[in-house]
């Protein structure tokens, strides 16, 4: 046994360990790192968008690479940045937190990750063929025939989608055999951190989902080049059809995007208030039932298409349905901070910010549920302010949190913790300001996706671009932070935070390679 | 030393915001925000104004308690105080009481909402129909029962979207020819598009429906109030999706009576306009307004936007004239030129045509009569 554990240890070194690396922390930390390599990639692309909307008049860009900028934007943030960044967490932390030696499939894993590269490499491209039409002008959501008219920039997101689609169900799959076969004894589901569990979750819904976007988009990609008519009324198809297919896929991405980061609050606030996580047992009901409504209310994107009125009355029952449990959450949540003995570490005030932040994108989700509201909001800037609370404000706030909460466990060293504090402070002033006057512009009838616009819309603009840029730059500190802590600082301890609990926080900072070579007993 | 240091710093600041201030501040103090929907001049309109208001409340309600209690915690609660922290995890009845009480908001939220939408899907007993056709990148208004028929596209000059000249107080809100409709009356619409999906928008009609090439949707509005609503497509069709505004001119009956005649006058001028014998400098100046509507793709030079080609020196702006006409008529499947035989008439495209052969450095001399086009058409 002795032997065969040195055998494994020696592990390649260079770049090797890199490309042929079959280990989660080392893939969990290509994982993370790819992620923060594209939240730049995709952040440049959305001051490119807030310097044109800085002022009424086009300024720097053209409308057609303004189309181009928003497109790519949220592809890269959604499958780029904050994707890779939960599948990186995953990779880390899963194995240490059941008590598992490594993922249950670690070749896999490897694969899973070295597709992104190559995908994104596709897609970054396009933007290379300005004279052949550039990058998908379409929207993120490529309705047809408006995909249809594009050049073969859409034709090269089909195939990186493909890929990032791949890439995501063997992730998914690996988790769920890890999370199903490799708890330490004694460790039974209803045992396991929340971070797992909200994992285990979304995991399934990434089974269910992507497949689903493939198939959308491979018809897109039929209709374009192998003359069938699936989304054009001219030979019997219906381009609303795509729409149904799309979102029966993109509402259940917005929960993949938001439960494991409702796992990391629920291992973070706890940590913090040095009191468990009050009501285990409803979190994990209220997860599973967010997951099972997320895939029944998809045309609640889709309110203006001319639904039949009973469609439209479902579709908006069963999104408001949604808002009990989310609103359980966030008050388990109170509930576990109530009473506590807080203290106000990065990670703390991100959870926070995220409990409060995300409440916000939540509230603004309830007014889009109402449909006759919804004939005003949608389209407008009110919904671009909403989908940021959730996915900005929320999503990458709590991948935040996660950061700083687990980068001594990952170093082994502390970060700086004034650093973090001014980078905490400056993320949310810029993200308010830039995210906040969105609901204003939106209610004032500012649609999205304009390269220009009316007067009286310039002030709120100007608020949302200055605040972007504080937003934009504040992130320099934290990749700075990052690759300091990496370096050296002090050293942490096993248990890092002093109201630290789980599986994790028993093996030393860093872990080593083979995380549990020996399964750990859970009482 | 340290003094003169904190000194220069803070002239350094202060030198800062005397350089950004000004330029920020009075755009923020004498802005006019608006901070909720438009005032509404439809019930429908009012009754969503008056849902959103209520959702709104209940929404900032629920916040300033959840979110009190929280800060309370935040205060009380922490390690720095000295406190200890409690051990309790569970509390079976706050929890169903939390999970209750929610889903019983919903339900008041649900039913005034489900009123509302029955009210906005009933389109029956109109007075009258207008079909709205949505192309890249203006809006066609259909009156059936009136036979009215045209064409409504942006207004707005391009030197003022380049910033070449100052910006009007209607900047992108403008058009040439505004629908018009009798204040109240309840007008359905049938809503389609020609190409790619649009979606037709007024905030203050409180009506939003996506027009979707190959389908009819419907709707209805009746407008209370005579006035000028502007609006926007609010659903992205491509490259000038921010550039076609819709302009709603809600007038009396009696005031839509007469505009009804008067365009039924206009159509019947143009008509005969077409069977003329045209000269050059007709052509040409009717023909560099008609451009505006190539000018999206071709630039106002001619010399092309991004992937689409230039005409100054192509292929078909110099090479035979069939050809010319034949591609604007019919258009070029598969790309963005589209047929624009249905949108303009034989006088429009025989100008246009014209001005494209002669302009952007292109000296073909060739006049193209409508007459041509007249027949190129069958």
């Amino acid at each position: 046994m002795a032997t065969a554990a040195h055998h494994h240890d020696e592990h390649p070194t260079g770049i090797s360990r890199w490309l042929f690396s079959t280990n989660h922390k080392d893939i969990g930390t290509l994982y993370l790192l790819f992620s923060l390599l594209m939240f730049f990639v995709g952040g440049v692309m959305a001051l490119v968008i807030r310097s044109e909307l800085f002022q009424p008049g086009l300024q720097i860009t053209n409308p057609h690479f303004f189309n181009q900028m928003t497109t790519m934007h949220a592809l890269v943030m959604i499958f780029g940045a904050v994707m890779p960044a939960f599948v990186g967490l995953a990779n880390w932390q899963l194995p240490l937190m059941i008590g598992a030696p490594d993922m249950a499939l670690p070749r896999l894993n490897n694969w899973s990750f070295w597709i992104l590269p190559f995908a994104f490499a596709l897609l970054l491209s396009t933007l290379f063929l300005q004279g052949a039409g550039g990058a998908p002008a379409t929207g993120w959501t490529m309705y047809p025939p408006l995909s249809i008219q594009g050049g073969i920039g859409v034709d090269l997101a089909i195939f990186s989608i493909h890929m990032m689609g791949i890439s995501s169900v063997l992730g998914a799959i690996n988790v769920i055999a890890t999370i199903l076969n490799m708890r330490a004894p004694g460790m039974t589901l209803l045992k396991m951190p929340m971070f797992a569990w909200t994992w285990l979750i979304t995991a399934f819904l990434l089974l269910l989902a992507m497949p689903v976007l493939a198939g959308a988009v491979t018809m897109v990609l039929t209709d374009r080049h192998f003359g069938t008519s699936f989304f054009d009324a001219a030979g019997g198809g219906d381009p609303v059809l795509f729409q149904h297919v799309f979102w029966f896929f993109g509402h259940p991405e917005v929960y993949i995007m938001i439960l494991p980061a409702f796992g990391i609050i629920s291992q973070v606030i706890p940590t913090f208030a040095r009191k468990p996580l009050f009501g285990y047992h409803s979190m994990v009901y209220a997860t599973a039932s967010i997951a099972f409504l997320s895939t029944v209310v998809w045309a609640h994107h889709m309110f203006t298409v001319g639904m039949p009125l009973a469609g439209e009355l479902f579709f908006m029952y069963a999104t408001m349905l949604i808002a009990v449990p989310t609103g359980v959450k966030i008050f388990n949540w109170i509930a576990t901070m109530w009473r506590g003995a807080m203290t106000f570490e990065t990670p703390m005030l991100f959870a926070i910010a995220f409990v409060f932040l995300f409440t916000i994108g939540g509230l603004s989700g309830l007014m889009v549920a109402v449909a006759p509201a919804d004939f005003q909001y949608h389209d407008t800037y009110f919904v671009v302010a909403h989908f940021h609370y959730v996915l900005v404000t929320g999503a990458v706030v709590a991948i935040f949190a996660g950061a700083y909460y687990w980068l001594p466990k990952w170093t082994g060293h502390m970060y700086n913790e004034k650093l973090g504090k001014w980078h905490f402070w400056l993320t949310m002033i810029g993200m308010n300001l830039t995210f906040f006057p969105m609901h204003f512009l939106g209610l004032a009838g500012m649609p999205r996706r304009i390269p220009d616009y009316a007067l009286q819309f310039t002030d709120f603009n100007q608020w949302a671009t200055i605040g972007a840029f504080i937003f934009g730059f504040s992130q320099l500190l934290f990749a700075y932070l990052v690759i300091q802590t990496i370096r050296g600082g002090k050293k942490a301890d096993s248990r890092v935070w002093e109201g630290a609990e789980g599986l994790e926080w028993t093996l030393p900072s860093p872990p080593p390679y083979h995380s549990f070579t020996t399964a750990p007993v859970v009482k | 030393m340290r003094f003169v240091r904190s000194r220069s710093r803070r002239g350094l600041w202060s030198r800062l915001i005397a350089a950004v201030g000004p330029a920020l501040l009075p755009g923020l103090a004498a802005a006019d925000y608006k901070l909720n929907l438009p005032p509404p001049v439809t019930r429908i309109g009012s009754e969503i104004l008056k849902l959103h208001n209520i959702i709104m409340i209940i929404c900032a309600v629920i916040f300033v308690i959840v979110f009190g209690l929280m800060l309370y915690s935040i205060v009380m609660h922490r390690k720095s105080r000295g406190v200890k922290p409690a051990a309790f995890h569970d509390n079976a009845k706050l929890e169903v009481l939390w999970t209750v009480i929610p889903f019983l908001i919903l339900v008041g939220i649900a039913i005034p909402s489900t009123a509302t939408l029955i009210e906005m899907t009933d389109t029956a007993k109109s007075d009258m129909t207008i079909k709205i056709t949505g192309y890249q990148w203006r809006w066609q208004y259909d009156y059936p029962d009136h036979g009215v028929n045209f064409f409504s596209s942006l207004s707005t000059p391009r030197e003022q979207i380049e910033g070449k000249a100052d910006k009007g107080e209607n900047y992108l809100l403008e058009v040439d020819n505004p629908m018009v409709v009798p204040v109240g009356k309840k007008v359905r619409l049938l809503i389609t598009a020609n190409d790619v999906i649009h979606a037709w928008w007024v905030p203050e009609i409180g009506l939003k429906k996506d027009a979707i090439p190959g389908f009819l949707t419907d709707a209805w509005m009746t407008i209370d109030k005579p006035g000028v609503y502007r609006g926007q497509c609010a659903e992205l069709c491509g490259k000038d999706h921010g550039f076609m505004p819709i302009v709603v001119n809600a007038v009396t009956p009696e005031e839509f009576d007469k505009w009804v005649v008067a365009q039924k006058q206009q159509a019947a001028a143009a008509a005969a306009s077409a069977d003329k014998t045209w000269t050059m400098e007709e052509l040409m100046a009717r023909g560099k307004q008609v451009y505006q509507t190539c000018a999206a793709c071709h630039g106002a030079n001619g010399e092309g936007v991004g992937p689409f080609p230039k005409l100054a020196g192509s292929k078909i702006a110099t090479g035979p004239v069939d050809a010319h006409i034949d591609i604007v008529l019919n258009g070029k499947p598969g790309t963005a030129m589209q047929a624009f035989g249905a949108q303009l008439n034989d006088a429009d495209i025989a100008a246009v045509v014209t001005f494209e052969r002669n302009s952007f450095g292109n000296k073909t001399g060739d006049l193209v009569q409508p007459a041509q086009v007249k027949a190129a058409r069958k």
